[in-house]
């Protein structure tokens, strides 16, 4: 497809966007001016919607297909959410204008608070984190502001399981810390005795997340949380995949000191193709003193956010405002109109679509990476055998999904399950869906005996076939230039 | 059941597939003592209609207001095409294009978004978005670290937005940076040409400034540059269809070098995302082609299929956590895709003769309220020099004061200076964009004109 730069042509402009006038700017010195023009469509209005809603047909989404992907709660996205956060009054307000002219967003944000320091069993939350892996950095960076608060500075490790998301290692890093990486045994669990051996008067904390990547519930977090404690470290829950326990198991109840909620996942915000998301933090009393900037503190009518003059042992800002504000209502939205039994159903049905999926998978004689498991609200799926036998892999077998019109599960995360499909329905899915899902990886299955090219060379029915990520690492092309070849051979 | 869709019969199907008595069982793996029970503490349901009265009557409260706060967020008419365009569930509810022959809608923006924003700071390449400007500017500072590999001092002048700088003590705390803070000269409110010869890694050079000012970007990109040091332009994307682009700041070619800011930042704000209370907004991030490996954040690059055609598909990954775990070059996963969405959008409907005018006009508003307000006896502006679409002026009494009068006549009269530059006195940093009429500003005049007359309460 052509790109927008494709429709230019010199002198067309979107006429009702243009201010009537250009007014001089002679009073600006000339050489900090622009002599140059850049490259922007001159595009009319109609183009441009035209070249947008046809860009937009060329995605997958849960809007229009079903999308399994592991870790990441492809859930439906109240349309609700979307417009009451919309609403003009929301979207003007100037995040400087006084506290007294946002007591209606306040409120709501407010309220939030409350709702995720209930589920999440914690003392309280900053809502300022921008995604998950900010709400990790928020999180880290608070277990060390909390040790250095005690003038604890030996601690230089944290401990991260070889099953966790990039993010966590990405992020200890990030904080100063040494990563130890610790394996997982055969059921899925940690393994406690590796964990004994890296444990010690070094160890800042652990990051885990619970039901695991693995897709199954880490049984020993008890013992895992004494352990941590016994060695004056503390415990970080990421909570990816909260949407498993929601309103059932609290965090906090399970000994962990920080979490951080992914509200574009467990709270149905949009992932908008990449973003925004937002990462609450959560902690226990004791770190309490150094949740990020701002929170919404004061009381009902005259609530404001509370900012370093409130909170001088903060860890500090992560962003120049408030967080993703408009996520934020969203979010309050969607927990509103759940409500306590509802969002308490999330996890039971959530767990009911994941555990009926992997039964009819099992059945249909795909192999679960944890057979003896009970699935959280996602399992895994190994086409080693498959792979073995035919060379079709486990991005082969996603790609052909993609034919099928279903987006295709996490493929090879976690990395310690060889070609691994990770599959999460969400609750949001229904049984008709679920079995048409199956019917597909049935025939797949069967297409890699019968018709292996047809597999291996998939997609065959998309807008573009299979592309070349090597030459797009080896000869970067990341902007378009005047003259450049067009779109199509 | 709202949003789950199961009859009572299909999860008695379903459980017998599965061979459990009932829900409850399939926590059966779960330690019993840590399920606790209903929570009481949660509200009940509300159904959309019932939502919808509740979220009106909040936004009621909070009023509508004419506004004249800028400081880092600015309102701009956004066209109703681009929000209308980017919720179509396609954008809205996609994920990030991990896969990328189902996502090339998402792909193809995101290239477009790259190569206008690439073009707009004058520099080669782009990202495809961090989370804000404030902690864009703490990942180019990292960047621009890691890029020089000998120095970890940074220096940032004071007329950057002390909660930017906030941000970025925060986010570079634990990676051994040292940030120094350049003082601004109390006459043009800009930032002379630093004294400074210890060895630094990298300038952050803001334009315009947080006070409005335009700096002397040529001078200050030249000496950095003949000191072996980086540039960070950290600018305002909204004014870059008049202003220089970061790209060409600075002698052409200093010690081989090629002249020219080596990173761009900023906040992408202006560009078509509402004000919303502070987020969801975005931070750009663009760079010479030499800086492309350590970069943080998502690539898209374009490259062929199986049948020769041109696609799209995230690239260069191996910078990424995902891949590079704690090696990355940042943690950053989610960034703000559907918030570049709409600044694309934006960008494609305002095309370069848009983007002039309406820089051109919050100029001349701001220019023009500034005049008559300095006319005003107690008022003053406080900087000489050049000034883009936001001004500082000096009032005879505390801004706290005056600015409550002016939210009596429903006009929020901008940022109070007086906190974080206390120096300055009773100085105030106001702003009118093009959405601002002339009976707006004579309003704000007539106003203030009003308070000031009055005898001073304190």
């Amino acid at each position: 497809m052509k790109l927008i730069f494709e429709h230019s042509v010199a002198g067309r402009c979107a006429t009702a966007q243009m201010p009537h006038r250009l007014n001089s700017l002679d009073d600006l010195p000339e050489h900090l001016l622009r002599r140059d023009e850049p490259l922007l469509p001159q595009v009319s209005e109609l183009d441009v919607v035209r070249h947008y809603t046809q860009l937009s047909q060329r995605n997958f989404s849960i809007d229009t297909h079903f999308y399994p992907l592991g870790s990441c709660t492809m859930k439906y996205n109240p349309r609700a959410c979307n417009s009451l956060a919309m609403l003009p009054g929301f979207l003007d307000r100037h995040p400087f204008a006084p506290a007294a002219t946002g007591q209606g967003y306040l409120t709501s944000l407010y309220e939030l608070q409350q709702i995720l320091i209930e589920v999440t069993g914690m003392a309280a939350v900053s809502l300022a984190p921008m995604a998950g892996a900010q709400g990790e950095f928020a999180g880290v960076a608070m277990i060390r502001a909390w040790h250095d608060s005690r003038g604890d500075t030996a601690r230089t490790e944290i401990i991260v399981p070889d099953a966790a998301h990039g993010t966590n290692p990405a992020t200890a890093a990030m904080c100063g810390y040494t990563v130890r990486e610790i394996p997982t045994d055969a059921q899925g669990n940690v393994d406690l005795d590796a964990l004994k051996k890296v444990v010690g008067p070094q160890t800042a904390g652990l990051m885990l997340t619970n039901p695991s990547t693995l897709g199954v519930f880490e049984q020993q977090i008890q013992t895992i949380a004494s352990m941590i404690h016994h060695a004056g470290g503390l415990l970080y829950y990421d909570g990816a995949n909260l949407n498993a326990i929601l309103g059932w198991v609290k965090p906090g109840d399970m000994g962990f000191d920080v979490i951080h909620i992914n509200l574009h996942k467990t709270f149905a915000t949009p992932h908008g193709g990449g973003g925004p998301g937002s990462g609450p933090v959560a902690v226990s009393e004791r770190l309490v003193p150094f949740l990020p900037l701002p929170r919404v503190g004061g009381e009902s009518g005259h609530y404001r956010m509370l900012d370093e003059h409130d909170c001088p042992r903060s860890i500090g800002r992560l962003s120049g405002n408030h967080g993703n504000g408009g996520v934020l209502l969203r979010a309050y939205i969607y927990a509103r109109m759940l409500g306590g039994e509802g969002l308490r159903r999330v996890a039971r049905y959530a767990t009911l679509n994941a555990n009926y999926l992997m039964a009819r998978l099992q059945q249909a004689g795909f192999d679960l990476a944890f057979p003896k498991r009970r699935a959280s609200h996602e399992f895994i799926v190994t086409l080693k055998r498959l792979k073995d036998q035919t060379g079709i892999s486990a991005m082969d077998f996603a790609k052909r999904l993609l034919d099928y019109g279903f987006h295709a599960p996490t493929t090879y995360f976690p990395m310690l399950v060889p070609e691994c499909l990770l599959i999460e329905p969400t609750e949001t899915e229904s049984k008709a869906t679920l079995d048409a899902f199956v019917a597909a990886m049935i025939a797949i299955a069967q297409e890699a005996q019968a018709q292996p090219e047809l597999v291996k060379t998939a997609p065959h029915t998309l807008p573009v076939r299979r592309l070349d990520d090597v030459r797009a690492a080896r000869e970067p092309d990341l902007v378009w230039s005047v003259g450049r070849e067009c779109a199509v051979r | 059941m709202p949003f789950i869709p199961h009859t009572p019969a299909e999860v008695a199907a379903m459980l017998e597939i599965i061979g459990a008595p009932d829900l409850d069982a399939l926590f059966d793996e779960i330690p019993a003592d840590l399920i606790g029970p209903p929570d009481a503490a949660l509200p009940v349901a509300l159904n959309e209609m019932e939502i919808t009265r509740l979220m009106h009557d909040r936004v009621a409260q909070d009023g509508r207001w004419l506004n004249f706060i800028g400081a880092g967020g600015y309102e701009h008419h956004i066209p109703a095409a681009v929000w209308q365009i980017v919720t179509r569930g396609e954008y809205y509810s996609a994920y990030t294009p991990y896969q990328a022959e189902a996502s090339q809608g998402s792909l193809q923006l995101i290239y477009e978004y790259q190569t206008m924003m690439a073009s707009l700071t004058g520099l080669d390449v782009s990202n495809a978005s961090l989370y804000d400007g404030a902690s864009a500017l703490a990942e180019a500072v990292l960047m621009a670290v890691r890029a020089h590999k000998i120095s970890t001092r940074v220096l940032i002048p004071k007329t950057v937005s002390p909660i930017y700088r906030a941000t970025v003590k925060t986010i570079v705390a634990h990676q051994g940076i040292e940030v120094v803070e350049l003082p601004y000269d109390p006459v043009t409110g800009t930032t002379p040409v630093p004294q400074d010869e210890d060895v630094f890694a990298a300038l952050v050079i803001p334009q315009p400034n947080f006070f409005g000012q335009l700096e002397d970007v040529d001078g200050l990109t030249d000496w950095a540059h003949a000191r072996g040091a980086k540039v960070i332009a950290l600018v305002n994307p909204m004014t870059l269809g008049v202003l220089k682009p970061p790209g060409q700041w600075g002698a052409k070619d200093v010690s081989g070098a090629p002249g020219g800011a080596d990173i761009a930042t900023g906040e992408g704000q202006p560009l078509g995302a509402p004000l919303s209370s502070g987020g969801p907004w975005y931070g750009f991030l663009t760079c010479r082609t030499a800086l492309v490996r350590q970069m943080p954040g998502r690539l898209v690059g374009r490259t062929r299929d199986a049948d020769g055609n041109a696609g799209y598909t995230l690239t260069l990954q191996a910078r990424e956590q995902h891949i590079r775990r704690a090696k990355a070059t940042s943690n950053i996963c989610s960034n703000q895709g559907l918030v570049i969405a709409a600044s694309t959008v934006f960008m494609s409907l305002l095309g370069p003769e848009g983007l002039r005018r309406v820089a051109s006009i919050c100029h001349a508003n701001t220019r023009a309220l500034t005049a008559a307000l300095s006319a005003l006896p107690g008022v003053c502006q406080l900087f000489s020099g050049s000034s883009f679409h936001e001004s500082v002026v000096q009032l005879d009494r505390p801004v706290a004061q005056v600015l409550q009068g002016l939210m009596q006549a429903g006009i929020l009269g901008g940022y109070d200076l007086s906190q974080d530059y206390p120096e300055l006195g009773h100085a105030l940093l106001l702003c009118a964009t093009e959405t601002k009429t002339a009976a707006d500003l004579t309003r704000y005049t007539e106003q203030l004109a009003g308070i000031l007359s009055m005898e001073q309460t304190a």
